[in-house]
């Protein structure tokens, strides 16, 4: 049976010299396909003396088990350097950017307005809008303005022909509001106001304000100066230095500015106050049972202050290269 | 409102630092805008006295003045002033000095003269603007005393922001008054003596609408010096509060107008006629002012007038033809209280905005004319002389302003306040701000003093309250309420949502202008007439946007101009359009792109956007909403559009916006060199969503067919995808277009549509047969309408 282990020891030979897949194949199928050698030896054995047959099927069996393992083993062998080469050819430079869009961003004041908003939301204050052509009435006379106040000289007004104009604060959001409704009230208004300012460092011709309202039965100025100082540390977060100092608007009283400690000194923030009795009647809410505060922050100083931005022009150049770095 | 700290010290000496003091006035409410000192030192400027003045042998212009400068030392110096004479005192730069302009004096020869210092005018030690001769010092100004100490220059001038409604402090005597409450110190102004008349002259006043004029001091004084000269110290302190000297006369109206807030007017009492007239003027009358203009007057005009004209603008400038002039001998002093609303709405008419009415405006003391005139008549009589008539008092006293009485309760105040303050606190406060208090049944009965016009009611009170304990006293509370939730549509999209997806797609937020050019707006928005500003600051922010495209195209130029090669910004705001008279002030969203598609990156080609890019941008937008189905996208005239290349959106028979190519004739006239995209859409059409609803799954499988046919290329995918959903085949699932063909194969003026037809039913399987009979009947439908041929 020589002839046998001289086969087994071929196969061993071949599959040992198979550098492929295929070259494998082909081995297999000489000496273990239908027609290979081995395969040939076992359709043989029928041929032996039926006293022969158990022991030459053994030795067979032995040699094709011993050829299939040898075989395993090689395939095993090959798979492995297959793997080897493609994960070494499809290596590639990780350092290499992702491809396909990219995204934009918002705007330093979307984004402004959108943390304020933030804030003031997540203890019950609604978001309230208005028309930014607004009429004398609730831009001036409701909140206390008459014709001839000098105040009305603190904002110089952009008209139109009709005597509507462009709303100079955010205030007349209160007006509506409290017109609509009745206490309590809680709302923010953040939107675009007008001022007839030529454009500079520190003048825009338009700009954002976010005017906040509050009225109940117990609102007063300490819960005006909580608020404001809870928010001014939340928006900067950080346990800031904050001071009140009397100040006078028409539709609030006792009116306040709100000044921030800053390195070269007191940086005013945001006016506000306790809304004005005559503000509440005007609206047909009782002032003798209600009380409110009102504060009003511009959303550009708001963002100079926290982004290091020094001149108010860029807002409204919207050039990629200031807008970019707000992502 | 410039004050100098020195002349406020003088009426309220307060125990503190400038610092302090500084800090007192802002927590009253006197916000200190600035605080600077006056000068910068000024070492080797002395009082001198000019001895002998002497022609310059070798200039005509220049003399030569021997000095005494004090400790015995006579110096030569040249000087060119006019008004250099013998026995004048005046500053002297000492060899070494440094001048406000940062010049040096040294020792020098002037055309041959040797010149050991400089005698100064007021612009080279810093002290104004006149540069025309040298000042001219009091005669008693001490030889040798260095002029910062004599005109104490050591001062702080300290600009107060004052809100409109302090007008009581719009004097010194004001200011001073909060000073003292502060430090609970009496003020010391000058002791006012009444000047007792030397002559018996009158001139006659006569209130002829008291209800603009209830009050008119006047007082006659003859015989004047007209040479006189005001007082430098008098002109240091107007120069210090930013009022230019002019005349003694007129100098001294304005002095005591900054020191007890009372402004005045002297008429030259010889170019008056008979009697003062305090009237409404006619309609068409003139007067020429002060300033050399003269105005129309209207009837709303309340005027100070003779017999015969109008003679000065009430309240805000006198006229030119009484003005007192370097002749005038005998004036008529006015101090007069006038309505704070006439006199704003006369000088908002002429746009004038003076001293005067400024402090009438903000509502002058209607108790303060008496004092304000003797003060003034003591002023005089020590600079100008003369001889001083009675006092006259024209007064209609139930026309002045009344003094309220005003409750005060203390629970209000702790309602307000949010802290108690105790009884005891509220009077001494009060009293110390010059009320009236008077307790009674449990609350107060407060008379703000007659300067205070501005209280009139208890939250007035409170407020005064509160600043003068100091808002730092007041606690911080976090305010309370109930926790209650509000509505919160969920159909709706919010603001965030939209820019979100704009934001993913590569868009820049940007914010412009909501006023425009006029040129810009007709030509990206034509046929929309704007809202023009009645006073536009420049022609290029002059009507209201009708669309976002003119801020957002400006602001692509920009960034184009900048070397940007990709620009895609979007903007969410307001344009105003007027519809039947009506201004729509409607929310939208607007967009534009210009450049590559994707930014510059590797293993990707660098496509410019098309159309379809960003119509694929708008599509996500809209597809925030839900149910594209309600769409329509119809080719559109936009004036500013690209007419091949433009759509108009619809949604449900509504028009939502615009989107296309920027039209090729406006980008050559705006010099663009690559295709612009625009759109802009209604906000409201993209946030009204809807709230979704389960519609169940079907177990069966669908079948798809796809199917080519080829139509003519006027024949729109819309149109085409119309066509099938008329056919009205319930089991089509849904019909995808997944390729548009030209080219080989393919007639010119057609093209290809491919088209994928899915099946499906929700309680069976379908059969082939009907899902071939499906398909042919679409294919038909199609034939029949547009001529389609299958393609093989």
């Amino acid at each position: 049976m020589s002839e046998l282990a001289d086969i087994v020891s071929q196969a061993r030979d071949e599959l040992g010299a198979a550098a492929d897949a295929v070259a494998l194949d082909q081995v297999r199928v000489r000496y273990l396909g239908k027609q290979g050698l081995l395969t040939q030896q076992r359709k043989q054995l029928g041929k032996l003396p039926a006293a022969e047959r158990p022991e030459a099927g053994k030795r067979i069996n032995e040699a094709l088990d011993s050829v299939q393992q040898a075989l395993d083993a090689r395939r095993a062998t090959l798979d492995a350097a297959t793997l080897e080469t493609r994960l070494r050819d499809e290596q590639l430079d990780v350092t290499l950017p992702g491809r396909g869009q990219q995204a934009g961003g918002l705007h330093p004041i979307t984004r402004t307005l959108e943390r304020i908003e933030g804030f003031f939301t997540q203890v019950g204050f609604e978001v309230a809008t208005g028309p930014e052509v607004e009429t004398d009435y609730h831009n001036f006379e409701a909140l206390n303005i008459p014709g001839h106040h000098p105040a009305r000289a603190m904002q110089d007004t952009f008209y139109f022909a009709d005597g509507t104009l462009l709303r100079t604060h955010t205030s007349p959001v209160q007006i509506r509001v409290m017109s609509d409704s009745q206490p309590p009230i809680r709302i923010i208004a953040p939107g675009r106001v007008y001022r007839c300012d030529p454009p500079d460092m520190t003048h825009a011709p338009m700009f954002h304000q976010v005017e906040g309202l509050m009225v109940g039965e117990d609102v007063s100025f300490a819960h005006l100066k909580g608020m404001v100082m809870d928010f001014l540390r939340h928006f900067f977060e950080t346990d800031l230095e904050v001071r009140f100092r009397p100040s006078y608007f028409p539709f609030t009283e006792p009116s306040a500015e709100v000044d921030i400690r800053g390195q070269s000194g007191w940086l005013e923030v945001m006016g506000c106050g306790m809304v004005h009795p005559q503000v509440l009647e005007n609206v047909n809410i009782d002032s003798e049972r209600y009380t409110g505060f009102a504060f009003g922050m511009g959303a550009e100083r708001l963002a100079q202050l926290r982004y290091g931005i020094n001149d108010l022009r860029l807002f409204f150049d919207n050039d990629l290269r200031f807008l970019a770095q707000f992502r | 409102m410039k004050v100098s700290e020195q002349w406020l010290r003088e009426w309220a000496d307060a125990p503190v630092d400038t610092d302090t003091l500084l800090d007192q006035l802002t927590s009253a409410g006197l916000t200190v805008d600035s605080a600077e000192p006056l000068a910068a030192p000024m070492d080797k400027v002395v009082v001198a006295e000019v001895l002998e003045v002497s022609a310059h042998p070798e200039a005509d212009r220049l003399r030569v003045c021997s000095v005494d400068v004090g400790g015995g030392e006579t110096l030569t110096v040249v000087c060119g002033a006019p008004n250099v004479h013998q026995g004048m005192r005046a500053p002297m730069a000492l060899v070494g000095a440094r001048l406000a302009d940062g010049h040096k004096i040294r020792r020098s020869k002037i055309r041959g003269v040797e010149s050991q210092g400089m005698l100064c005018s007021a612009t080279e030690i810093g002290l104004g603007e006149d540069a025309d001769g040298i000042v001219s010092l009091d005669p008693q100004a001490p030889i040798g005393k260095p002029l910062s100490e004599y005109l104490r220059l050591d001062d702080v001038i300290i600009d107060i922001e004052l809100t409109p409604n302090r007008g009581d402090c719009l004097g010194m005597s004001g200011v001073a008054r909060e000073i003292g409450v502060a430090n609970k110190i009496p003020l010391q102004g000058p002791e006012l003596q009444p000047v007792a008349a030397e002559i018996d002259d009158r001139f006659a006043v006569h209130l002829d609408t008291p209800e603009h004029c209830p009050r008119y001091v006047g007082r006659v004084i003859r015989d004047i010096d007209p040479a006189a000269r005001t007082p430098v110290w008098m002109q240091e302190r107007l120069r210090r509060c930013g009022v230019r000297p002019i005349s003694p006369v007129v100098d001294i109206t304005n002095y005591v107008m900054l020191e007890l807030g009372q402004p005045m007017h002297a008429f030259d009492l010889d170019s008056l006629d008979s009697a003062i007239h305090v009237r409404l003027a006619a309609d068409g009358e003139r007067l020429t002012l002060l300033d050399g203009n003269e105005v129309a007057l209207t009837a709303g005009s309340l005027v100070i007038a003779d017999a015969r004209r109008a003679v000065a603008l009430a309240g805000i400038m006198g006229g030119l033809d009484t003005a007192v002039t370097d002749e005038s001998r005998n004036i008529f002093l006015e101090c007069a209280w006038f309505a704070p609303k006439t006199i704003a709405l006369e000088a908002r008419r002429l746009g004038l905005h003076t001293d005067a009415s400024h402090r009438f405006e903000r509502h002058a003391s209607s108790v303060g004319q008496m004092a304000a005139t003797e003060r003034a008549t003591e002023l005089l009589m020590a600079v100008v002389g003369g001889r001083a008539g009675p006092l006259v008092d024209t007064c209609v006293k139930e026309a002045l302003p009344s003094q309220p009485t005003i409750s005060l309760r203390s629970a209000r105040i702790e309602r307000v306040l949010g802290m108690p303050v105790a009884d005891a606190t509220v009077v001494d406060i009060l009293e110390r701000l010059g009320m009236g208090v008077v307790a009674a049944g449990g609350q107060w009965q407060v008379t703000p003093p007659a300067f205070r016009a501005d209280i009139s009611m208890e939250t007035d009170l409170i407020e005064e309250l509160a600043r003068i304990i100091g808002y730092d006293a007041i606690p911080s509370h976090a305010p309370r309420a109930d926790l209650l939730m509000f509505t919160r549509e969920e159909a709706r999209i919010s603001d965030a949502a939209v820019r979100a997806v704009l934001v993913q797609r590569g868009y820049q937020e940007a914010i412009t202008y909501s006023f425009v050019d006029a040129g810009d707006q007709a030509q990206l928005d034509p046929g929309q007439p704007p809202l023009p500003l009645a006073n536009p600051i420049t022609s290029d922010m002059a009507v209201m946007r009708t669309s976002l495209w003119p801020g957002l195209m400006q602001a692509l130029e920009h960034n184009l101009n900048r070397q940007q090669p990709r620009v895609r910004l979007f903007e969410l705001g307001l344009r105003f359009r007027q519809l039947d008279g009506e201004l729509l002030q409607q929310a939208v969203i607007a967009g534009v792109a210009a450049g590559p598609v994707f930014p510059e990156q590797w293993g990707a080609k660098t496509t410019d956007g098309d159309f379809h890019d960003l119509k694929s941008d708008v599509e996500a937008l809209l597809a925030l909403a839900g149910d594209s189905a309600e769409l329509r996208y119809t080719p559109a005239g936009h004036g500013a559009l690209h007419p091949g290349q433009s759509a108009r959106i619809e949604r449900s028979g509504a028009l939502v916006g615009y989107l296309g190519a920027l039209h090729p004739a406006v980008s050559r006239e705006r010099k663009l060199a690559l295709p612009v995209y625009l759109f802009e859409l209604d906000l409201d059409s993209v946030q009204a969503g809807h709230r979704a609803a389960f519609k169940a799954l079907s177990k069966f499988p669908t079948v798809r067919r796809d199917v080519s046919l080829v139509v003519d290329e006027s024949v729109t995918a819309q149109a085409i995808r119309h066509c099938v959903g008329q056919v009205g085949i319930h089991v089509l699932e849904n019909l995808e277009l997944f390729d548009v063909y030209r080219g080989e194969g393919i007639d010119s003026g057609q093209k290809s549509l491919s088209l994928g037809l899915t099946f499906q039913d929700s309680s069976r399987t379908l059969t082939d047969a009907e899902v071939d009979q499906g398909v042919d009947q679409i294919v038909a439908s199609l034939r029949t309408k547009f001529g389609a041929i299958l393609r093989g």
